[in-house]
């Protein structure tokens, strides 16, 4: 994953940037399994992997192949990146480790969704059960969200037509 | 057209398997992953593959653009509704249990209706979105 970024970074030619996300976005997707997320893993390679590498191509298709040389030095942004890079791999310090079972998420509130789900909703995956029925507000929300940037997308692009 | 023959024979072959397997991301959502939301997807990537392999006017013709920009604000009509239905029974909004006469059937019905509405506006808005870049024609 290292790998692609770095040649995400160095590579001029965009048809490329575009393929090595997509296989960024697959390893992701790789590592999300090992990480028992199914549901996010699948996401991940249907969006990052799928449609957004056939709406980047699309996007290339009318523009040019190559970036051009940038304008200015990337030094600043580069020295805030590192910083800010530093700080959140300081504060993974204070994090519990991996998989350990006493952490407050896995003690207060996801143990009664796993014990009260199959039992009040019948549904076999926790993950459906609490997205569709005890957050289907939130999920209500996020519909309307994709509702909401897809009319923006399709009012700025099809503005002549109208 | 001509030249990418290979192309063609194996999309077309491919397609109903990828159609297929959306529904099945789809339906299948409760017993494995998957939802409405991976399924718009899936199926709206196998609209794009068509468009792409067979030109965007045989596309537009078969898959006419106005379907899918109705099926936008359409999910959501259906997730609200949904919500409005058990509101109007006496229960909370969303709450599905009003849905049927025993709790789990209508958590059952519920959570396929709201699915169901995910699902429509995800293809919609994909599918739309993609209509609209490749539209516009090079300049």
């Amino acid at each position: 994953m290292a790998l692609t970024t770095l040649g995400i970074i160095r590579l001029r030619n965009l048809f490329s940037v575009v393929i090595l996300s997509t296989i960024y976005s697959f390893l992701m997707a790789t590592l999300l399994l090992i990480f028992d997320a199914v549901d996010v893993a699948l996401t991940e390679a249907a969006v990052g992997a799928g449609i957004s590498t056939v709406l980047m191509l699309t996007v290339l298709y009318y523009t040019k192949m190559n970036e051009e040389k940038p304008r200015y030095r990337s030094v600043l942004p580069l020295i805030i990146c590192l910083v800010v890079g530093g700080l959140l791999i300081y504060g993974t310090y204070g994090l519990p480790p991996f998989g350990a079972a006493d952490t407050p998420i896995h003690t207060h509130i996801s143990v009664q969704y796993l014990e009260r789900s199959i039992n009040e909703t019948g549904v076999p995956n926790v993950v459906t059960s609490v997205l569709a029925s005890y957050r289907g507000f939130d999920t209500l929300g996020e519909v309307i969200v994709v509702f909401t940037a897809a009319i923006g997308v399709l009012s700025i692009l099809k503005r002549d037509k109208v | 057209m001509r030249l990418d023959l290979l192309l063609r024979i194996s999309s077309k072959i491919f397609l109903p398997f990828i159609i297929l397997f959306a529904f099945y991301v789809q339906f299948h959502g409760d017993f494995g992953p998957g939802g409405g939301f991976q399924a718009g997807v899936i199926f709206a990537a196998g609209v794009i593959l068509y468009t792409i392999i067979f030109g965007v006017k045989k596309a537009q013709k078969d898959f006419p653009e106005k379907i899918f920009n109705f099926m936008v604000p359409l999910g959501v009509l259906i997730f609200t509704v949904t919500g409005l239905i058990s509101l109007s029974k006496g229960y909370n909004f969303l709450d599905y249990d009003a849905l049927a006469h025993y709790p789990k059937h209508g958590q059952h019905i519920g959570i396929i209706a709201i699915e169901l509405g995910v699902f429509v506006t995800v293809i919609g808005s994909m599918v739309s979105i993609f209509y609209a870049f490749v539209g516009r024609g090079k300049k």
